[in-house]
């Protein structure tokens, strides 16, 4: 049954799961050591898993016929909906870290609550990636800390990373009607209710990092509704240059 | 994926213990493993330690050719498949590093050793991946050369590097297949996909039949390696195997290697093929290939620019000590 509601939302974290899959892979074979670069294959591994699941789930909902690769290669910039801030480019390895945990501390608290979703294959999905999400968050909670307090370079890039970046997270807890009207059905959480966690997540490790966040930064979003920034548009140029380039080919 | 350091000389460091060495060789002979607290001869260990190294660098090294591919993988599925076998080799060098290890070097050492020029690495990643077929090339030729190679090397003479080489083979087998896989798709798809895998069988033919090194002729230490059981077959015969075994793989699937002199020799049994440029084959290994530079170049840069991460991490370990080497001094 066609469920555009539903798919709406599954899109959304589907998209939000591949754009940053895709960023972590850019950095494979480049990271600042061995076990990092591993970490980071894994770490984009896991989140195009979950963009896998969640982006057939999405097709199957929306009942147009568009699997996972019609809907990762066959969408242009305004019919993606993750949030900025996972689009946003690697930078250096802080900013990379910065904005993976930033994520991170979003989606531990995500996937638990919604492995309690009345709907069976979004719980599904959310209970598979509950597990990753805890492993991803002790990685880049442990960098940021690592960084904030390392020497005096890192402290700074690592600030300036958080300065960069922070203005994007706050897209996490805006809500519209999708994800209003599917809350109230207990298919989704609403990201409103995820806010004072991710609070709770974030300022000890910036505490005990010594990183401040900028104070007066605002708001960037649009993400959700297809607004994106400059850099998503640059990503999917090369992320679907195969299917753009043979339309219709198996591959 | 693989070492070409099979060949190389490490010259004896003068006499040794003739007992010593009677009873190291007994040990051998009887099929018995050397251990890291073992005696060995210093040649034995260098000779180790350089190909377990080298081995150990291209695994890193071969990351960056397949690694070109991974943001423009053409569906979800060959993209999350790339990324699992990348990581497998990122997996499969530290693996490596930390057997080398044992024989008394550092990790730290043996990358700064590559990054200056003195270690190689398999000559194989020093040719580009241009298209996308190269990713199945690379799966089916370049891993099943190294398995060709690898497979005797889980019965090494030494210990850690033959129990190391066990993970590795079950891994690299899974990689072959999935690139033999890969270019089937494409030899089978549409004229575009199907000349691209042509072309890449084109390329990758020559340059992975010289994965096994020089020649026997050519191969003037192959005899104590072989003594020595770190290797068990000479570079001839493994070719040999590879060519037999990979011929009727191309053609099954349309494709057909890039020499006029393949034929099936009905009275050996085995496919014959054509003389090997061993000119190209010095020229990569002189640092001439196309992307010998390229290669260095992005290991260079990734080393230089994690150098403050790497700092970063030691730095707050030491803080983190000395805080709480305080914190236990004020109860």
């Amino acid at each position: 049954m066609a469920d555009a509601l539903t798919a709406a939302y599954a899109l959304r974290l589907g998209d939000d799961a591949l754009i940053l899959s895709h960023r972590l892979s850019e950095w494979v074979g480049h990271g600042p050591e061995l076990e990092e670069d591993i970490a980071l294959a894994n770490t984009s591994l896991d989140l195009l898993g979950q963009a896998r699941l969640l982006l057939a789930c999405a097709g199957e909902r929306e009942g147009k016929g568009r699997d996972e690769d019609a809907l990762a290669y066959g969408r242009d910039v305004l019919d993606f909906s993750n949030l900025l801030l996972v689009e946003q480019p690697n930078g250096d390895f802080a900013q990379t870290m910065v904005r993976q945990f930033l994520f991170d501390a979003y989606a531990v608290e995500l996937w638990p609550r919604l492995s309690a979703s009345r709907d069976e294959a979004l719980a599904g999905v959310a209970g598979k990636a509950a597990k990753e999400a805890a492993y991803h968050v002790e990685q880049s909670a442990a960098w940021v800390v690592r960084m904030g307090d390392g020497t005096e370079e890192s402290h700074a890039r690592a600030q300036s990373g958080l300065n960069l970046l922070w203005p994007y997270a706050g897209e996490i807890f805006e809500a519209d009607e999708v994800e209003a009207a599917l809350a109230e059905k207990g298919i989704a959480v609403a990201p409103s209710a995820l806010r004072e966690h991710w609070q709770a997540r974030v300022e000890p490790v910036l505490e005990e990092a010594g990183l401040a966040p900028p104070e007066g930064a605002g708001v960037r979003k649009g993400g959700r509704q297809g607004r994106h920034s400059e850099h998503l548009g640059h990503l999917l140029a090369e992320f679907q240059f195969m299917q753009r380039a043979y339309p219709g080919a198996e591959w | 994926m693989y070492t070409q350091g099979l060949n190389q000389a490490v010259e004896d460091s003068g006499p040794e213990d003739a007992e010593l060495l009677a009873r190291f060789q007994a040990k051998i002979d009887r099929e018995e493993k050397i251990e890291p607290n073992d005696w060995m001869p210093e040649a034995y260990r260098q000779t180790l330690i350089r190909q377990i190294s080298q081995h150990a660098h291209s695994e890193i090294v071969g990351m960056l050719p397949e690694g070109n591919w991974l943001t423009r993988a053409p569906s979800l599925r060959r993209k999350a498949i790339l990324l699992a076998k990348v990581q497998d080799e990122g997996g499969h060098g530290l693996y490596l590093y930390a057997a080398a290890e044992t024989l008394g070097i550092s990790r730290a050492e043996m990358v700064d050793r590559l990054l200056e020029g003195r270690a190689r690495y398999s000559s194989i990643f020093n040719y580009p991946t241009i298209t996308w077929a190269d990713i199945g090339a690379v799966g089916w030729l370049v891993d099943g050369a190294a398995i060709m190679n690898q497979i005797p090397l889980c019965r090494c003479s030494y210990g850690p590097y033959a129990r190391a080489m066990i993970r590795i083979c079950k891994e690299e087998s899974f990689h072959q297949r999935q690139g033999y896989e890969a270019i089937s798709r494409l030899a089978k798809g549409t004229a575009a996909q199907k000349r691209m895998a042509q072309d890449a069988l084109d390329r990758w033919w020559w340059p992975s039949l010289m994965m096994f090194g020089p020649s026997d002729a050519d191969s003037p230490h192959t005899g104590r390696s072989m003594r020595w059981k770190i290797k068990r077959f000479t570079n001839d015969e493994l070719r040999q195997k590879f060519v037999d075994a990979t011929v009727p793989q191309a053609r099954l699937i349309g494709l057909e290697p890039p020499d006029p002199e393949l034929r099936y020799d009905e009275e050996s049994g085995h496919w014959h093929f054509g003389e090997i440029d061993w000119t190209e084959f010095n020229e990569v290994l002189a640092g001439n290939g196309p992307c010998n530079r390229e290669r260095m170049a992005a290991r260079r840069k990734a080393h230089a620019d994690g150098a403050w991460v790497r700092e970063a991490a030691t730095a707050h370990a030491r803080k983190k000590q000395s805080r709480m080497a305080m914190a236990a001094a004020a109860e």
